[in-house]
């Protein structure tokens, strides 16, 4: 295990997103994306929590446009190299191209767990832009490790260099995720790497991140602050710190890091993610973790427990993306409880 | 009396091709002849013969043969098989009817804008995403400016075939660019989702428009309800989730589709709104232009000229 080195993709600027209700300023973006790759992060992540195109009704309008965050990123990065995500059925090819032209080296290209057929003409169209291409197996804690491989397989024909085992909800357990990454390092190609995205909600992100080299995996995801949806990405500063102490070569300066993560980002955060009633409950019911927020407006305006709904969208198997069926579900909570208050006979439970 | 039905014919003998079929049974303007597939053993062509219907398995070219079987023809086979298939269509006096992607003539939804487009030799039936969410979007244009639409349209993964998947931003643009020139919003914007629970959930889909703070939310709601009875008419599945929402200067209108469950399944709702709403022009077709209910072309009134 010892000397082997790992490459980390930071992912405040994009995950992180979601914990800042879509309000970085360009200024933030340039300033961290600057102390990240000063640090030496070799790949930084920038685009909406919902990929590039993300800024709508549906998941939060961005403060800015994103091609001023892209810019302002790519102008800031000079050792490292710069990340964008888009998820079929959001963005098009269109953004991508504009995202190339504007810096970017790197496609992230995300599909839920079973849906890896709908990346095809993305992947190649990064492909055909001369990016290198990583994608993304969300929501991976719903099928199994075999199913995982199989989709993993068509990613892989389509030109991926590396695909990621991604716990969107932060669900799985320490064993899950192990199983997950060796099934896809026992399917692909050599040439091909594999990636682990952990959500903190089970507290468990470091230990899977750790699990998941162990297994194989080649790229790791985190977040400085753990700075993203639900309760947080893996905190980069605390993946770095632990993989120096298994000897493992990152490139990153843990000190400067830590300095990025206080002195950058700490101070600009409007949440600070963390394991509460709420984000527990996500990573116990397998939701998506973007929904805590959307799930919290939800609540107050229909007037009904955010854990209840969050439970009912794992029930429904909810994929990420269908933040309107929080709305649906909202709705149908705050119905069903309005008849149960009215099926009460006046005197009601007191008198019997 | 009953009226003379017009003939059409099916290219296509996949999911929608067969499930047009049964639609156009229960047509009293339609009289389907043939259903042209390329695969001989195809459940769709098994299930045409079965019926009663002529069948081939060697393309349009066979049909073209038999000239006086059809006016109209529905194809319901691929992007690249239509831009093919059009101009022979369009040579032989036919008028298309296209499910496809193609888009060699102009978008048409019923409800919206298909009386416009009953002159054109060729129209297509744009998305299922569009079919279920433009028709809301003009019933909110038609009593307030919409500044912005967004749709979200989430389908079961299983009645999402490889032609939406290998294509999902033809899907994206042409959904948000309907909203725009059939819907009348100034922006639009279009997310699809698929979503792979078993039992697979039926079709939904959300639009959001920005309307301002002082929009009169009445009289939208009413026209909101008015446009679904319309589209009620040929999807009697497409229905409101819950009342439009009103919030913050932008109304919510949550939608579902539920198919009618004759060839197809009903959740395919995404499916079946594109079956109904291709019948439903067709039969606009035929009631608008009584000569292309008897053997002769359609003629100058209906045929040729693309605009």
């Amino acid at each position: 295990m010892s000397k082997r080195r790992i490459s980390i993709t930071d992912t405040t600027l994009r995950d992180g997103d979601h914990a800042m209700a879509h309000q970085f300023t360009v200024d933030h973006i340039r300033r961290i994306a600057r102390g990240l790759d000063e640090a030496g992060v070799p790949v930084i992540e920038v685009s909406h929590g919902d990929g590039l195109s993300g800024s709508s009704i549906q998941y939060g309008f961005s403060l800015e446009p994103e091609e001023r965050y892209i810019e302002a990123a790519a102008e800031a990065i000079e050792r490292g190299r710069l990340a964008i995500l888009l998820l079929p059925g959001i963005g098009t090819r269109e953004d991508l191209k504009r995202a190339a032209e504007l810096g970017a080296k790197i496609a992230r290209i995300a599909t839920h767990c079973t849906e890896a057929d709908i990346s095809e003409q993305h992947i190649k169209a990064a492909k055909d832009l001369g990016l290198d291409v990583h994608t993304f197996l969300m929501m991976a804690h719903m099928v199994e490790p075999e199913k995982l491989a199989e989709q993993a397989k068509l990613m892989e024909s389509y030109g991926a260099d590396c695909i990621y085992v991604v716990d969107s909800a932060g669900a799985m357990i320490t064993s899950q995720a192990r199983e997950r990454v060796r099934a896809l390092r026992e399917a692909l190609a050599d040439s091909v790497e594999v990636g682990f995205h952990a959500h903190n909600n089970l507290c468990l992100s470091v230990a899977n991140s750790v699990a998941a080299i162990e297994e194989g995996a080649t790229r790791i995801d985190g977040s400085t602050c753990g700075l993203g949806a639900g309760a947080g990405n893996t905190p980069t500063e605390a993946l770095v710190a632990v993989l120096d102490k298994m000897e493992i070569k990152t490139g990153v300066d843990l000190f400067k890091l830590m300095d990025v993560a206080e002195e950058v980002v700490l101070p600009i955060m409007k949440h600070i993610p963390r394991i509460d009633r709420a984000s527990l409950t996500i990573g116990y019911a397998g939701v998506y973790s973007t929904f805590l927020f959307h799930a919290f407006r939800a609540a107050e305006k229909f007037k009904v427990d955010p854990r209840d709904i969050l439970v009912e969208l794992g029930r429904r198997k909810a994929v990420g993306g269908q933040e309107d069926m929080i709305i649906d579900v909202a709705i149908e909570l705050a119905q069903r409880r309005s008849q149960e208050v009215a099926a009460v006979p006046p005197g009601g439970c007191a008198s019997n | 009396m009953a009226l003379k039905k017009t003939r059409v014919a099916i290219i296509g003998s996949g999911n929608i091709g067969a499930d047009l079929m049964y639609k156009i049974r229960r047509s009293h303007l339609l009289e389907l002849t043939w259903m042209v597939g390329i695969i001989p053993d195809s459940d769709g062509l098994r299930k045409a013969r079965e019926l009663g219907y002529k069948t081939t398995h060697r393309g349009i070219e066979e049909l073209l043969e038999h000239d006086d079987d059809f006016t109209i023809a529905f194809d319901a086979t691929t992007a690249r098989a239509h831009y093919r298939h059009a101009p022979l269509l369009q040579e032989a006096s036919k008028i298309a009817i296209d499910l496809t992607p193609a888009a060699v003539g102009p978008y048409v939804v019923p409800v919206v804008n298909a009386s416009e487009h009953i002159d054109k030799a060729n129209v297509n039936l744009t998305t299922c995403g569009g079919q279920a969410t433009t028709p809301v979007v003009a019933a909110i244009g038609r009593v307030a400016p919409v500044d912005y639409a967004e749709i979200v349209s989430t389908v079961s993964s299983r009645s999402a075939g490889p032609g939406t998947r290998q294509n999902i931003d033809e899907f994206t643009e042409t959904t948000a660019r309907g909203l725009v020139e059939l819907g009348g919003a100034q922006k639009g914007k279009a997310i699809i989702i698929l979503n792979p629970a078993e039992p697979p959930i039926i079709m939904r889909n959300t639009v959001y428009a920005k309307i301002g703070k002082d929009a009169d939310q009445e009289s939208i709601k009413r026209s909101i309800e008015d446009m679904v009875k319309a589209v009620q008419e040929y999807v009697p599945g497409y229905r409101l989730k819950a009342p439009p929402i009103f919030d913050d200067g932008r109304v919510t209108v949550l939608l579902e589709v539920e198919g009618a469950g004759d060839y197809l399944p009903r959740y395919a709702g995404n499916l079946d709104i594109m079956t109904s709403a291709a019948v439903r022009v067709a039969e606009e077709f035929a009631r608008r232009f009584p000569q292309l209910r008897d053997k002769r072309k359609p003629g100058d009134q209906a045929g040729g000229a693309e605009r």
